[in-house]
């Protein structure tokens, strides 16, 4: 039904060549708030991923059903539905967790790259792949946050992974690393600036790793011809 | 009668879309008549363990959730809507209060605060449950991230004196980081003024309670 090839291509496609945050820029506004530490920014793109995959699977399932004219209102109908059920299910079963990530599950309905996915994508794929398309870009974004949070934490406390207590239970407090012992802290990274300061050097980097590689071929080719 | 084809389409997507909006709230009701009952347990829980941080579980025997009342706005607690409060009763006895009130001059905008008194006047605990204070600088008022509001358990109108209900930079007993003294300052003032609010209120709080307001 869906082969290996298929399944790197797809993974390889949300988390590098497609990267929401480093290559499509969308959904950049829950990248921005919450990346000011480790685990707000995983906890986040985990729970996007989650919404991004039961949201492409379900669109996709029901692709035949909808006419074109109605499809959008229908999708974010789906997503609305499908994020609000994860909200109550977490407020109910996973209390702690919902404290901490509480206001930005709802938010994750407007979060554009899932509406974008489910149109671009699952709206003209099988449901499998379109729930592990949903899957690998929520990964994706999750991939960047956390870089953009592990940057933003070190920077801005000299810490790393703190607050991962509100997540695993107060034992888990002792893995909170201190990488700068002493540090006095740096306002700015933690601050909004410091995000968008972040983010443009990893996308510049990024975009330098990609003309660096285009070069080599280039040259190669040339070298052979 | 008869369509014509447009108004025949307009009607069959309508029909889907009015199919697809009574699956979606089907969905929505059903998980909400799940979760209701544990996310209401959930909610009164967090409550009751709140009001333990700012009031010791051995100062009272009663139901404090039962006996939350509303409170006008009053200046003295900074508030500018109705508030609420608790009232704590060992053996029938009046023996403490949890307060809501606000600090309104924090460095950016209203810092929430539940603060304990018990029966004598002293405070038993502050915690500050909601503020827009500066992170890594000025949020250190905030439990979770340092015990700075602990100093005030023990505190009350003659201990300190009226005029050392300051931070230390003021000439004050309360310690507050260099560099950022604006909110601890807001605090310290919000709970000086809470406790003129109890002390022009105790007599009241203090009265027998309504019939079958208090379990045994």
């Amino acid at each position: 039904m869906i082969t290996m090839t298929e399944i790197r291509s797809l993974f390889h496609n949300g988390l590098i060549k497609q990267n929401t945050g480093l290559v499509q820029l969308l959904g950049l506004c829950p990248l921005l708030a919450i990346s000011n530490n480790v685990i707000n920014a995983l906890s986040l793109g985990l729970a996007t991923a989650l919404v991004m995959a039961a949201s492409s699977g379900a669109v996709s399932g029901v692709r035949h059903f909808v006419p074109n004219e109605i499809r959008i209102p229908v999708f974010v109908l789906i997503i609305a539905a499908l994020v609000t059920v994860i909200d109550l299910a977490m407020n109910a079963f996973v209390h702690p967790l919902y404290l901490v990530l509480g206001i930005f599950i709802p938010l994750i309905t407007t979060n554009c790259i899932v509406l974008a996915r489910a149109d671009a994508f699952a709206a003209k794929n099988h449901p499998l792949h379109s729930t592990i398309d949903g899957l690998a870009m929520g990964l994706g974004l999750t991939l960047v946050l956390v870089v953009l949070g592990a940057i933003r934490e070190i920077a801005g406390k000299g810490t790393l992974f703190s607050g991962i207590d509100l997540v695993f239970g107060a034992a888990a407090k002792s893995l909170v690393l201190h990488v700068l012992p002493n540090y006095q802290g740096f306002l700015l990274a933690i601050l909004p600036p410091g995000a968008f300061i972040a983010l443009g050097l990893l996308i510049a980097s990024n975009n330098w790793k990609k003309a660096r590689v285009e070069q080599r071929a280039l040259s190669l080719a040339l070298a052979h011809a | 009668m008869s369509f014509s084809v447009a108004s025949r389409n307009a009607l069959r997507t309508g029909t889907i879309l009015f199919i697809f909006a009574l699956a979606g709230t089907a969905l929505l009701a059903f998980t909400h008549d799940r979760t209701e009952p544990t996310i209401a347990r959930g909610l009164q829980a967090e409550k009751l363990a709140l009001l333990s941080q700012v009031l010791p579980a051995t100062l009272y025997d009663n139901d404090l959730l039962a006996t939350q009342q509303s409170v006008p706005p009053d200046d003295l607690l900074g508030t500018r809507q109705a508030s609420a409060l608790w009232l704590a009763r060992r053996g029938g006895q009046f023996s403490g209060v949890v307060l809501e009130a606000v600090a309104p001059d924090g460095y950016s905008g209203d810092i929430f605060l539940l603060i304990g008194i018990d029966a004598n006047g002293s405070v038993t605990g502050v915690r500050v449950t909601a503020h827009h204070e500066t992170p890594g600088l000025g949020d250190y008022i905030e439990h979770a991230k340092s015990a700075w509001s602990e100093q005030f358990s023990g505190k009350s109108l003659t201990q300190p004196e009226p005029k050392h209900w300051k931070v230390t930079k003021d000439g004050g007993v309360f310690d507050a980081r260099a560099g950022a003294t604006i909110s601890p300052r807001a605090v310290v003032k919000a709970v000086k003024s809470a406790l003129d609010y109890f002390s022009r209120h105790r007599a009241a709080f203090a009265a027998p309670p309504a019939s079958g307001e208090t379990k045994p």
